[in-house]
């Protein structure tokens, strides 16, 4: 009779308000062991069956599988493992349907491979473990796939996020989501890409992009391209989880490191960047003791480490170390302006852009006047880069009506008011052109 | 969301802590905190020293009474917290649920509070802010 014991509460779950509840808590306790195991289990099954796709559906299955037992059996003591076993049962009896004796050979050999020959233990090496979700990241991230489908493919597989999640994060149907997944997981199959760490001479170019997959999560969470919230914390916050993950499974690089170190720094003035009205504050109007001193404290940290490592800083680590000045400054005045134009003039050096020289431009009138800064302005403007760019004209207007040339300080502030999309930047700027 | 284990243990537990393998205990708690860090939730933590080393202030009368050593009658005693990031209570739980303890101890779990959980507009919140920025610009 114990299978009419397990099923009493399955059946009454479908009948009454109160056992809705329940249900909702099985699918919830589910999720949240989803989040923490979904990249373990999905590398493991990877490695078990040889393609990403595949091995997501069958997890997939599996977590279906832990929905309809767990509310009556309970969580299981170790529940990567059941979910990844349940999921490797599945995949062997569709090889068996199938007849295809080719593929289970291949598996099994892959997982006398992963248990280094002496399958007895039946416990995975850990560090096994790490090296397969590395893998899976890399291959999340492969470039094969376009930028839309890397980011939703990561979040899934690594992150385990539903396709519901995902959409929100990039607001856009989950029908989208679903879509890209779908076709990122063909896509992968059909270019045969191995479950592999990338080899040297392409490393740091995937590396670059696994990262970058990250910051553009991290950036749609506090710079959206629409939407009505002008931070939505929990998405950055989940890039800045996953970061912390690559950074743990690569503890040689600094910049995942510097990534981290970024984000955790950018992330820290969250709390002052919105006002009641839900407008944005910028950067020199914050009330800086809304920013997260522990927060801060954590970058600092990862930017430290990422020093240590002693191979000098790349594009993240000197991002995060302008990201430091401003964290570490108490007022706008007594920042290390000085130290911020260095670190602008070293990025645009290895990561030339006309944002980047705007940036520094605006950085050099703090550090040593507006006349200086609008030398580099006008280089811009003659260069023609940012022509449709509000920034440009609305930073030159502030350097001009400093300078006192304040007929044309108020042409550039107009200028700027007719480039932008945003209302109330508009606002703001016709206001200080009015009051030149 | 933010969460604090706050890990309690009673006399018992302590005790039978003692009697461990104090390598095994670290080499245990080492893999625990790792695989937090491995999985980018662990935010922070501190381990306690000996509850006998502190002291208590008790507000029960005005002004309040400094006493040696733990709380008198509590069968309890807090040794330590972890800060994690997580999704919501149900993956705080199961993160706590993997935490190497045996039986007498216990993991508090509680949400920590956020700016969003205060009224904006308070001005005693905003000051707080305020102090708590001076202090820690004192300590730097």
């Amino acid at each position: 009779m114990p299978e009419a014991d397990a099923a009493g509460p399955a059946v009454t779950a479908a009948s009454g308000p109160p056992d809705e509840a329940a249900a909702e808590r099985a699918r919830r306790a589910v999720a949240a062991v989803w989040r923490i195991e979904s990249a373990r289990v999905v590398a493991a099954l990877t490695r078990f069956v040889g393609d990403v796709g595949q091995a997501e559906d069958l997890a997939q299955e599996a977590v279906v599988e832990a929905l309809r037992q767990w509310p009556a059996e309970g969580v299981p003591a170790n529940p990567g493992a059941w979910l990844t076993t349940v999921a490797k049962r599945r995949a062997i009896d569709g090889w068996r349907r199938r007849d295809r004796l080719d593929e289970r050979y291949a598996a099994m050999a892959r997982d006398l491979e992963e248990r280094g020959g002496a399958a007895s233990d039946g416990l995975p090496d850990p560090d096994a473990v790490d090296d397969d979700v590395l893998r899976l990241i890399f291959v999340a991230c492969h470039p094969v796939l376009s930028r839309e489908a890397q980011i939703a493919l990561t979040l899934r597989v690594v992150g385990g996020l539903g396709s519901d999640e995902i959409a929100r994060a990039f607001l856009v149907p989950t029908a989208t989501v679903q879509q890209r997944i779908v076709r990122a997981k063909k896509t992968l199959a059909a270019a045969k890409v191995p479950f592999e760490v990338p080899e040297p001479n392409e490393y740091a170019a995937r590396l670059a992009a696994v990262l970058q997959v990250l910051y553009l999560v991290f950036n749609e969470g506090h710079l959206p391209a629409s939407g009505a919230e002008w931070v939505r914390a929990d998405v950055s916050n989940e890039a800045l989880r996953l970061a912390r993950m690559v950074a743990g499974l690569m503890p040689r690089e600094p910049e995942a490191l510097s990534l981290v170190a970024l984000m955790e720094l950018t992330a820290a003035r969250f709390p002052a960047r919105t006002a009641p009205d839900g407008t944005a504050i910028p950067l020199d109007a914050q009330d800086r003791t809304r920013w997260d001193r522990a927060q801060i404290g954590r970058g600092r940290a990862a930017l430290l480490k990422a020093d240590g490592l002693g191979r000098g800083r790349g594009a993240y680590g000197l991002q995060a170390g302008i990201a430091e000045c401003h964290a570490t400054a108490p007022t706008v005045d007594e920042t290390d302006w000085a130290q911020i134009v260095l670190l602008y003039e070293a990025l645009g050096r290895i990561a030339p852009s006309p944002v980047v020289e705007l940036n520094r431009a605006a950085a050099i009138s703090m550090a040593t006047g507006p006349a200086s800064a609008l030398a580099v302005v006008d280089g811009l403007v003659a260069g023609g880069a940012l022509a449709r760019y509000p920034a440009l004209p609305a930073v030159r207007g502030e350097l001009l009506a400093r300078l006192g040339r304040t007929d044309e300080a108020r042409a550039e502030l107009e200028a700027a008011a007719r480039l932008t999309g945003n209302d109330r930047e508009r606002e703001s700027l016709l206001a200080k052109a009015a009051k030149l | 969301m933010k969460y604090m284990l706050i890990m309690r243990s009673d006399d018992a537990a302590v005790e039978a802590y003692e009697q461990l393998d104090f390598n095994e205990v670290i080499a245990a708690m080492g893999a625990y905190n790792e695989s937090l860090i491995k999985a980018g939730v662990l935010l922070g933590g501190e381990g306690l020293t000996d509850a006998k080393e502190g002291f208590v202030v008790d507000f029960d009368s005005t002004p309040p009474v400094v006493t040696d050593g733990p709380y008198g009658e509590t069968k309890e005693l807090f040794n330590g917290f972890w800060i994690i990031q997580a999704s919501g209570p149900e993956e705080a739980a199961e993160w706590a649920k993997r935490c190497p303890l045996g039986p007498g101890s216990k993991l508090e779990v509680r949400r920590v509070t956020e700016l969003e959980d205060f009224p904006q507009d308070n001005e005693w919140i905003q000051k707080e802010a305020g102090w708590r920025e001076e202090l820690e610009g004192k300590a730097r």
